[in-house]
């Protein structure tokens, strides 16, 4: 039976605010235990909540950036459970009337094609602390420095169809939140965390089939690997003529497989009802309208715009947009050198590489835009070539200087002089004798092949200063 | 509306309520005399009312973000039954 999966997301955002989201303690991550949890966090007798406007303002931002509607009267409810990093018994989350209804999301895929995605709600909601399991004489530690960070939980529909929709998405929201400034995104801080809900179904049915739903998966790649073990699993049940049970699994990188938690867990009956502490939040639409007009270029219309005012292929597009950083530095080395397609290529290709070697990010880049531009003019006028432009490019990077610098500190200014080259051309010519009566005696074909040859001779001779352009031309007319 | 005895242990359990097996019967007898109210209030016609969350028609208030929450962490901690390293200890919670 060839499997069609069905796959739903729900990501929990945290959102980038200082204080929590009912209370005034900092949110700030790695502080020592339980410096952070105040009463209000901790579950005191008579503590109440009071909600964080800046956590309301990035749900909205969040549901004008995917153009869904905007919840303008929302309430939130108690999801009763038990466990011992949640200290009320219960979180406060929205049930009912979320702050974001439904919307749409165009998530690009990796040939360029475009799949849209549709979003169930987006809800606000307090995180939980953290339970540390190692040895405490056989108890469990609690650090509740986490609980009552604002989150903001994203549904999608069950719209997505394989592991590589699926990162797509997270990759294109991760874009979007961080653009936004909502949130941080740094998923290994776990400011982005997913749940991947999962069922499979004859291939050209339309009928859902039994879903497990594996909880906290916290990288792109650990999200398409659990996908992909999980199709198996499922598929080989239900090969089997068996049938998947609808469970809560969890998903363990080290074995890279998927486990059923304990059915305890599993027995979801949250009681949710309207949390009593806190009215209605109602927003008007002056609040919607001010916040529209702060909106900033988001991914989508930034890749677009780069696609076509710079030329670029909807692949370099997708990249240079891939974060608002990145397309900042993109656009200040495009608009100052003078050809996008040409800053592009350097972006892409020798900035990113050499941050990807020196493990960095492109905040900490030892090149600044300007200094980038800077050597793409040099090139772009024939100071240089390319292929020593590398070189300079990694004495900047050593910080030896600007391109302009370390060109005239090395000597590496490229001989456009023509009298020069053709005094090079002959003493090659004259030295390559055989090579020379091979040439004249080949076809136009062969002739290509061995002109190379004599290229770079010149380039060797000229210690890659030699104008290539220049001299094949010169090359040309010499060999006739 | 009433409410069967299976149903009520189920509730207790979720709520981590313990109902001996002799007040069993007691309490869903009278949750059931409870739910027989709410069956009156629901013959009350509601059609043109809006539901209300608050009688004075007020609506959530929103703080600032901004921290104003220093450390207290000796003072609560110095009321918690075990502590160590800073964490609150409780029973093993992950077999």
């Amino acid at each position: 039976m060839q499997w069609e999966t069905v796959i739903g997301l729900e990501v929990h955002l945290q959102l980038a605010t200082q204080s929590k989201i009912f209370s005034g303690s900092a949110t700030t991550f790695g502080a020592a235990a339980n410096t952070q949890a105040s009463a209000v966090d901790l579950a005191m007798p008579g503590m109440l909540p009071v909600l964080n406007e800046k956590a309301v303002r990035y749900g909205v931002l969040f549901g004008l950036g995917i153009g869904a509607e905007i919840g303008k009267r929302s309430v939130f409810d108690r999801k009763n459970y038990f466990y011992p990093d949640s200290p009320k018994g219960y979180q406060i989350s929205q049930f009912s009337d979320p702050i974001v209804g439904t919307g749409s999301f165009d998530v690009q895929m990796e040939d360029g094609s475009t799949r849209t995605i549709g979003i169930t709600r987006a809800h606000l909601e307090e995180d939980a602390g953290k339970s540390l399991h190692e040895d405490f004489h056989g108890q469990s530690g609690i650090d509740l420095n986490r609980a009552g960070t604002p989150l903001l939980e994203i549904v999608t529909e069950p719209d997505i169809r394989c592991a590589e929709e699926a990162v797509a998405y997270l990759k294109e929201l991760h874009s979007l939140v961080t653009y936004l400034g909502i949130s941080d995104g740094n998923m290994a801080e776990g400011s982005m965390r997913c749940d991947v809900n999962i069922s499979l179904r004859p291939m050209g049915s339309d009928t859902l089939g039994t879903r497990a739903e594996i909880k906290n998966v916290n990288s792109f790649r650990f999200v398409e690997k659990a996908i992909r073990h999980e199709f198996n699993r499922q598929s080989d049940i239900l090969n089997d003529g068996g049938t998947v049970v609808q469970e809560t699994r969890l998903y363990d990188a080290d074995r890279d497989e998927t486990r059923s938690m304990r059915s305890k867990e599993v027995a979801n009956d949250y009681r949710y009802f309207p949390e009593p502490d806190l009215l209605p939040v109602v927003i008007d639409d002056s609040y919607i309208e001010a916040l529209r007009e702060q909106l900033p270029e988001l991914p989508r219309q930034k890749r677009q715009r780069f696609a076509s005012e710079y030329q670029l292929s909807a692949y370099d597009a997708a990249i240079l947009s891939s974060t608002r950083e990145m397309a900042d530095y993109y656009e200040s080395v495009a608009t100052t050198c003078g050809d996008p397609k040409v800053a592009a290529n350097w972006v892409q290709v020798e900035l990113l590489g050499r941050l990807n070697r020196a493990e960095l990010d492109l905040e900490a880049s030892p090149v600044s835009p300007e200094a980038l531009s800077g050597l793409i003019k040099r090139i772009l006028d024939n100071s240089i070539s390319g292929k020593i432009a590398k070189t300079v490019f990694e004495a900047m990077w050593q910080g030896e200087g600007s391109a302009d610098d370390i060109i005239e500190a090395k000597g590496l200014k490229q001989v456009s002089d023509s009298g020069e080259l053709e005094s090079m051309v002959d003493d090659i010519i004259s030295t390559n004798t055989a090579q020379v009566e091979q040439y004249l005696a080949a076809d136009d074909a062969k002739r290509k092949k061995l002109l190379g040859f004599f290229v770079g001779q010149i380039m060797k001779a000229s210690k890659g200063q030699a104008n290539p352009q220049m001299v094949n031309k010169i090359l040309a007319q010499k060999l006739k | 509306m009433t409410i069967e005895q299976s149903e009520v242990e189920k509730i207790a359990e979720l709520a981590r309520i313990r109902i001996s097996d002799n007040q069993v019967g007691e309490v869903t007898a009278r949750i059931t005399e409870i739910l027989a109210m709410v069956d009156q209030l629901q013959e009350a016609d509601t059609t043109s009312i809006e539901p209300m969350a608050n009688p004075l028609g007020a609506t959530q208030r929103l703080r600032a973000d901004e921290v104003t929450e220093v450390n207290h962490r000796e003072a609560f901690q110095s009321i918690a039954p075990a502590v160590e390293n800073g964490l609150y200890l409780v029973p093993k919670v992950i077999e």
